[in-house]
């Protein structure tokens, strides 16, 4: 076994843990989140929404089946979530040195390294999450030794203007034509809607699409803080106006209730899991639903026209959104998974639906 | 929808290998469930020994058989709205399909409750099964069904070897197997025909990963998924015989969620409502994947998933069944969430099967597609290494983890390749001759990823195996090692050199000290459902090295009091001392303490987190067992309640000052050690059989001429006679004694002399302060020679002298008087003529304390833990002449799927599970239990092969009365010429080896026999050879099988005696 450099990670409350590096050897900070998910950690790692987080997995065994090939599909990488690693590191607490699968062409470690992403194991993940429940999520930073920075706090920040496409991007050449607003979209919410016989235009998340002609708008996930995509509120709000059936994802969804006047807020420490139990007011059906978001929306600040399409079954915060006459809707969670269960993908359908029954 | 109060609940009977404690676990929550509604409740379950016939958790209990016959019976008597199908095991659903079929359901409208079962018939039903799952273009197993031998023969040629064959309806794959030729396939269906009228023939998908999930569905619709467990053995093990992991450790999330979706798509479209489990073969190189099985009830899956989630399944499928939604549900660890989420895990847990096949004569040690393991542990961790390492160790078996044992591997490559019992020892042996990790994938198709976690503990052996003494391992080494789950008696072993002679266990304790000097002590963590995201109360705890924070917080208060349970089942201790802990566990929460439970066997009530105050699933090996008394400081530790492993423990635990409540360690000591018990009856002018401790064969020779043979020989710490038999020759007294030298080097061999002809009988007593408080005393059916664990056991016993019954009191009086006895006592005695010797004295609770307790109605562990407490306690007065009834307790064996094994009892115990029933009298007692072991009133054909004169004998009356009510009687030459001597009208059969019609295997093959009655005779080869071939047909062919006298012609008078329609079905409480 190669020579292993110790590292800490610090908390803005003082605490240090002390584990091991396999990953890119820099000290990094930002906000420490820890999910729940057992299964995943390719498609997290590449999901845009954890920019400027260090992960913790609660799971603890992570590297076993090492890092996918690179291979494309329509334009995309098959089975990551976008084009680079973007959360600031991970924290677990057993690596697999030694992984094994059909589909994997190298290390978690060796892949954290080429992406210059540090990784530290051999920590007490289960006291770390406690800690970050009671006190909310905290800032923190990946310390080695004589390299100490400053605590960073990505939410001040504009995250999705750092990841959101620069350019206009066109995908598929499916009948539907719907406009994807890029504030960090995961990949598959592209696949999803290309399985659709859709053609996919993706803009940056400033794009002005509300004199798009188009038969869609879609409003992908992304990081931060919600508020602070002024410009993408904007267009939807002038979109509002019109008939166009709008769905949102994430912070979409947010984005959408800021659009129509609603307030969001921070949760003390997010839903990051695949295990979310949400259910649609008034009916006993129950969906479980992969979930990574850090805002939500405050449900009685939703204008009159408005009503909730979904709540979370365990603490009753808001997971959806729908206007009650025209077809816009969105989930706080994420029906695209990739990675989590794929139970609510029929949002989908029911967004193509809305399309085919405006272009009638 | 008709209003349902009273509920039917149908158990699974004994344990047998396939069907063990998890339906007592399943059945006892579903019960609780149906209490929490205020529903009424019945059980038809005659497992005695079970914690669901104990008094509290169902309204009403029937101590009979379910078999539609008594299950209409009761239905027709208790007139209940609704029916639970799906808690009982196989046996418990197929009886509610036949029910179903005969429309007895429908006559007295009681309502299916939970999954319909036509439902359970389509998933039961491979041909509907699989055309079922097409409909929703799920892969099914290339497969062709076929209803006799021509058409199996076809099927094969058409898919091309290697093949599997299954039979439908059977329990954990009974009757199935690989097949790599025609002459393989000829042999194992005629089998599996023999169960099954029909076969199936599929392709063979060996060395693909197997998946499970289970999967919970409510009558809104909603669906999750619990659990998903990956085999660490690829497909072609039975689940049952692998070892298992949950979560999946090698799918990446596409395949977990594939998998998990399809999984929710089976359960829809089938329509269950409740619980099921999904099995699936999966691809190593692709996402290809087949659905091997659907089980529309609750199984040992369901119960390992709820174990390693803390998911209550069983518990929230009765709810489910009862009407309730998921969301209506709570989530009973953390109280606030719901019951419809899906658990997520912040640890790793591993199963792993334990075997008792060297009790079996002559049985195949290659483990397969079907089923032979007895029961099963499973250990929580952090690690992979962590997890395995713990429980190799919980298994039992004389192994310390991976690694240090002296496990000897004969043949590596064939071990790897066709694998035993004893696989993943050849893996070690595989790493320490050098082999790639490729290479041992390569053999047994094992995914590499396990593979190299195993040598990542081999590894750190080596490393470890550098050092001289334990005092230079580096602190970050030591803390390594013990993330990698090495014990200190493995760390001992590996790093102290110094020859000295202080032993194994001084060793230990230099570690352990070091150790704690250098401050590398396991945390203690929580399982909560959520992985830490909600606060959780919870009691259910695991220890690791793999953290840094313990989640508890001590009260230090001196009010806990730890039972140690009783480990994986096994032959000799099974749910019977789960029920005792439970009933300790209980105890000790009336009384105001803290009930702290140590146990490991995820199949019991006893590791249900409801159970106790706080529940360690953990080892209970005497290092954690001192870890965890350092962090709880309790009052005390009960080692009595678990059988022999917290009992051998007493000792060990007394020298580290850790209080023992009740009888002293050194009085355990006094009735272990056999030497020290001996002398004490000597002084105490109590007899016993004479015995030596011999450690010489020319000592032993001695011996011989001093008493001659048969000899009974034994290693001097017995668990239910492990190596100990019965010798009537030197030839073979030198063969056993080489197998008990094998079994334990510490202790010499005890040989005594062997009593025939004598009653065995056994007291069961609760002591205060060497005051016999309460005592129950039962015998045997069978003359001494049949291990109590096998044996007949009548209680109140019926044909005792008043002189003996006085003289067992006396004798145990003096015992508990002069032990100084506070709590349980068991002890063993032979009578014959009113001399009474001892053979066993135990200073704990037997296995027949749930039996006598019940057919007493007095709980004599409850009244033992009061007395370990230090309340005082009325002495019972009921006695025998009080009862109106008896009960009597019968042995289940599990031969059927122990293939090759010779179906005989002796010395040493083989049975795998009992039941208790209660009768008016004797032989409606005999033939209640009997009926519940399996056994049915014959037809009209019965074979008889009597052995030895003396059997003949025995049997003769009872032939007579046979003929009388109407039998034909077959019987083998000998026993021909004997019967036709003394009047009675018999046909003669051939010996299988005569090769002359009518032939005994002719009969048993075309199942024109009834019941066969083969006692074995101790004389030639041939005899020997021609009885085992007549005793496993009769097993294979499922025909009942008696093989000892006295309970033959018990059971014949019992059936002779009364008819069905004499047996009375009246529940335990109308018993008074």
């Amino acid at each position: 076994m190669q020579h292993l450099k110790k590292a800490k990670l610090v908390l803005e409350d003082g605490t240090v843990f002390e584990g091991t590096s396999f990953g890119y050897e820099k000290s990094v900070s930002g906000e420490v989140v820890f999910y729940t998910a057992m299964t995943g950690y390719p498609e997290s790692l590449t999901d845009p929404s954890y920019k400027g987080q260090i992960l913790v997995p609660t799971y603890p065994l992570i590297g076993n089946y090492g890092v996918p090939v690179k291979t494309e599909e329509n334009g995309l990488p098959k089975f990551f979530e976008s084009d680079k690693i973007h959360c600031t590191g991970l924290i677990i607490s057993d690596y697999s040195f030694a992984y094994s699968h059909w589909n994997a062409e190298k290390s978690l470690g060796e892949w954290l390294k080429e992406e210059q992403v540090p990784g530290l194991f051999g920590i007490d993940t289960r006291a770390l999450t406690k800690k970050l429940r009671e006190h909310g999520s905290m800032l923190g930073k990946i310390v080695f030794s004589g390299e100490d920075i400053d605590f960073y706090d990505p939410n001040k920040e504009n995250l999705v203007a750092q990841v959101s496409t620069k350019e206009t991007k066109e995908y598929g050449t499916g009948k539907y034509k719907v406009v994807l607003v890029d504030c960090g979209v995961k990949y598959n919410i592209i696949r999803c809607l290309l399985k659709r016989d859709t053609t996919v235009k993706r803009v940056a998340w400033d794009y002005d699409f509300s004199n798009e002609d188009c038969d869609g708008i879609f409003l992908s996930n992304g990081p931060g803080d919600p508020a602070l995509c002024k410009a993408t509120i904007e267009n939807v709000r002038k979109s509002l106006k019109k008939n166009i059936p709008i769905m949102g994802i994430c912070l979409g969804n947010q984005i959408m209730a800021r659009a129509a006047g609603a307030e969001t807020y921070k949760l003390k420490y997010g839903h990051r899991s695949h295990n979310q139990p949400v259910m649609t007011p008034g009916n006993a059906r129950c969906y479980i639903t992969s979930q990574n978001h850090g805002f939500a929306i405050n449900d009685a600040t939703l204008p009159e026209d408005w009503q909730p399409l979904f709540v979370n079954v365990n603490d009753g915060t808001n997971e959806g959104i729908r206007h009650k006459t025209k077809p816009f809707f969105s989930a706080q969670f994420h029906p695209e998974a990739s990675s989590g269960p794929l139970d609510t993908e029929f949002l989908f359908d029911k967004f193509i639906e809305n399309i085919k029954d405006s272009t009638k | 929808m008709k209003e349902i109060n009273k509920i039917l609940l149908l158990g699974s009977g004994a344990l047998k290998i396939g069907e063990a404690g998890e339906f007592d676990y399943s059945g006892s929550q579903a019960l609780k469930a149906i209490r929490e509604e205020g529903k009424y409740s019945v059980l038809i379950n005659p497992n005695i020994a079970t914690v669901q016939t104990s008094e509290g958790v169902a309204d009403k209990i029937y101590f009979l058989p379910v078999t539609p016959e008594f299950v209409e019976d009761v239905i027709k008597k208790e007139r209940p709205d609704g029916i639970l199908l799906s808690f009982g095991g196989q046996t418990a659903l197929n009886c509610g399909v036949e029910l179903y079929k005969k429309g007895v359901l429908a006559k007295y409208d009681v309502e299916v409750l939970g999954t319909p079962v036509q439902a359970i018939i389509d998933t039961e039903d491979r041909e509907i099964f699989s055309s079922k799952l097409h409909e929703i273009d799920v892969k099914t197993p290339r497969s062709i069904a076929a209803n006799n031998m021509s058409e199996a023969l076809h099927a094969a040629e058409e898919l091309g070897f290697p093949i599997i064959i299954r039979a439908a309806y059977t329990l954990g794959g009974l009757g199935s197997g690989f097949c790599s030729n025609m002459e393989e396939l000829k042999k194992l269906a005629a089998s599996a025909f023999s169960y099954s009228p029909q076969v199936l023939v599929e392709e063979s998908l060996k060395g693909w990963k197997e998946v499970e999930y289970e999967v919970v569905r409510d009558g809104y619709d909603n669906c999750i998924t619990v659990c998903n467990m990956e085999n660490f053995d690829p497909l072609g093990i039975h689940t049952g015989e692998s070892i298992v992991v949950a979560p999946s450790q090698t799918l990446t999330n596409s395949e977990y969620h594939k998998l998990r979706s399809i999984a929710i798509k089976i359960i829809r479209h089938i329509g269950i409502v409740g619980e099921c489990n999904v099995q699936y073969a999966l691809d190593p190189n692709s996402e290809d994947y087949r659905v091997i099985e659907v089980n529309a009830r609750l199984s040992r899956s369901s119960a390992l998933a709820s174990k390693a989630t803390g998911y209550p399944l069983a518990f929230v499928a009765a709810k489910l069944g009862m009407g309730y939604g998921l969301h209506e549900i709570k989530n009973s660890v953390t109280k606030v969430t719901t019951a419809c989420f899906e658990p997520a895990l912040d640890y790793v847990v591993c199963k792993i099967p334990r075997w008792d096949l060297s009790k079996f004569e002559g049985v195949s040690k290659v483990i397969g597609s079907s089923m032979k393991s007895v029961g099963e542990i499973m250990a929580i961790g952090r690690t992979f290494e962590e997890v395995i390492q713990k429980g190799l160790r919980m298994v039992g078996q004389g192994m310390h983890g991976f690694v240090c044992n002296n496990a000897k591997i004969e043949d590596v490559d064939e071990e790897l390749s066709h694998p035993t019992d004893k696989r993943i020892f050849a893996i070690e042996s595989a790493f320490n001759q050098g082999y790639s990790v490729e290479r041992i994938h390569e053999l047994t198709k094992i995914d590499s990823w396990f593979l190299e976690k195993l040598k990542n503990i081999h590894d750190l052996k080596e490393e470890l195996q550098k050092y001289s003494t334990v005092r230079g391992v580096t602190p970050d080494k030591m803390r390594q090692a013990k993330q990698m789950g090495f014990s200190d008696f493995q760390i001992a072993r590996l790093t102290i050199k110094d020859d000295d002679t202080s032993g194994t266990h001084q060793n230990m304790l230099k570690v352990r000290a070091y150790r704690k000097e250098i401050g590398v002590t396991p945390v203690i963590k929580q399982i909560d459902t959520l992985a830490g995201e909600y606060p959780a109360k919870t009691n259910y705890l695991y220890a690791t090295y793999n953290a840094t924070e313990t989640d508890i917080v001590y009260e230090h208060d001196y009010r806990s009091v730890i039972v140690l349970g009783s480990g994986a089942y096994r032959i000799g201790s099974s749910v019977e001392f789960d029920w005792c802990c439970v009933s300790a566990i209980n105890a000790i929460k009336k009384s105001g303490y803290r009930s702290v439970m140590i146990n490991y066997n995820p199949e019991t009530v006893s590791t249900d987190y409801d159970t106790c105050d706080r529940l360690y699933f953990d080892e209970l090996s005497f290092e954690r067992v001192m870890d965890i008394v350092d962090l709880e400081q309790p009052k005390g530790v009960i080692v009595s309640t678990g059988g022999q492993i917290p009992n051998n423990l007493a000792m060990k635990l007394y020298h580290q000052h850790v209080p023992i409540l009740g009888t002293s360690a050194l009085s355990i000591d006094r009735a272990e050690d056999r030497q020290k018990f001996s002398s004490m009856c000597d002084s105490l002018g109590i007899d016993q059989p004479r015995w030596r401790e011999l450690s010489t064969i020319e000592e032993i020779y001695k011996f011989i001429d001093e008493v001659g043979f048969p000899l009974l020989i034994r290693p001097s710490y017995v668990l239910s006679g492990a190596a100990m038999n019965v010798v009537s020759n030197k030839e073979e007294l030198l063969h056993f004694l080489e197998l008990a030298v094998e079994v334990s080097k510490e202790h010499p061999v005890v040989v005594s002399e062997f009593i025939q002809q004598a009653k065995e009988v056994e007291i069961d007593a609760v002591a205060q302060d060497g005051e016999v408080k309460a005592y129950a005393i039962s015998e045997h059916v069978e003359f001494a020679g049949v291990h109590s664990g096998d044996a007949t056991i009548v209680f109140p016993a019926q044909k005792l002298y008043i002189e003996t019954i006085r003289r067992i009191k006396k004798i145990a009086r003096m015992v508990a008087k002069e032990l100084n006895i506070s709590g349980p006592f068991n002890m063993q005695f032979l009578a014959k003529d009113n001399d009474i010797k001892v053979i066993e004295c135990n200073l704990r609770a037997s296995r027949s304390f749930p039996f006598v307790s019940k057919v007493i109605k007095y709980n004599f562990v409850e009244m033992a833990t009061r007395i370990m407490l230090g309340e005082n306690v009325e002495e019972l007065h009921k006695s025998v002449f009080d009862l109106d009834y008896v009960g009597v307790k019968a042995s289940q064996f599990s031969f059927a799927r122990l293939l090759q094994a010779d179906p005989v009892l002796g010395v040493d115990m083989s049975s795998t599970g009992e039941v208790g029933c209660i009768g008016e009298n004797y032989y409606e007692a005999i033939l209640k239990s009997m009926l519940s072991v399996g056994h049915k009133i014959p037809e009209k054909n019965i074979l008889i092969s009597s052995g030895p004169a003396r059997s003949k004998i025995e049997l003769l009356e009872a032939t007579l009365m046979l003929k009388e009510k109407g039998y034909n009687i077959f019987a083998t030459g000998g026993t021909a010429k004997f019967f036709e001597e003394n009047g009675v009208d018999v046909t003669l059969l051939h010996w299988p080896d005569e090769e002359m019609e009518p032939n005994i295997m002719e009969y048993l093959r075309n199942k024109k026999i009834d019941m066969v009655i083969n006692i074995p005779k101790n004389l030639t080869q041939r005899e020997l050879d021609n009885g085992y071939k007549i005793r496993r047909a009769a097993v294979d062919y499922n025909i009942p099988l008696l093989t000892n006298a006295r309970l033959a012609s018990t059971f014949i008078t019992a059936i002779c005696k009364l008819d069905k329609s004499d047996i009375a079905i009246k529940s335990w409480d109308e018993y008074k």
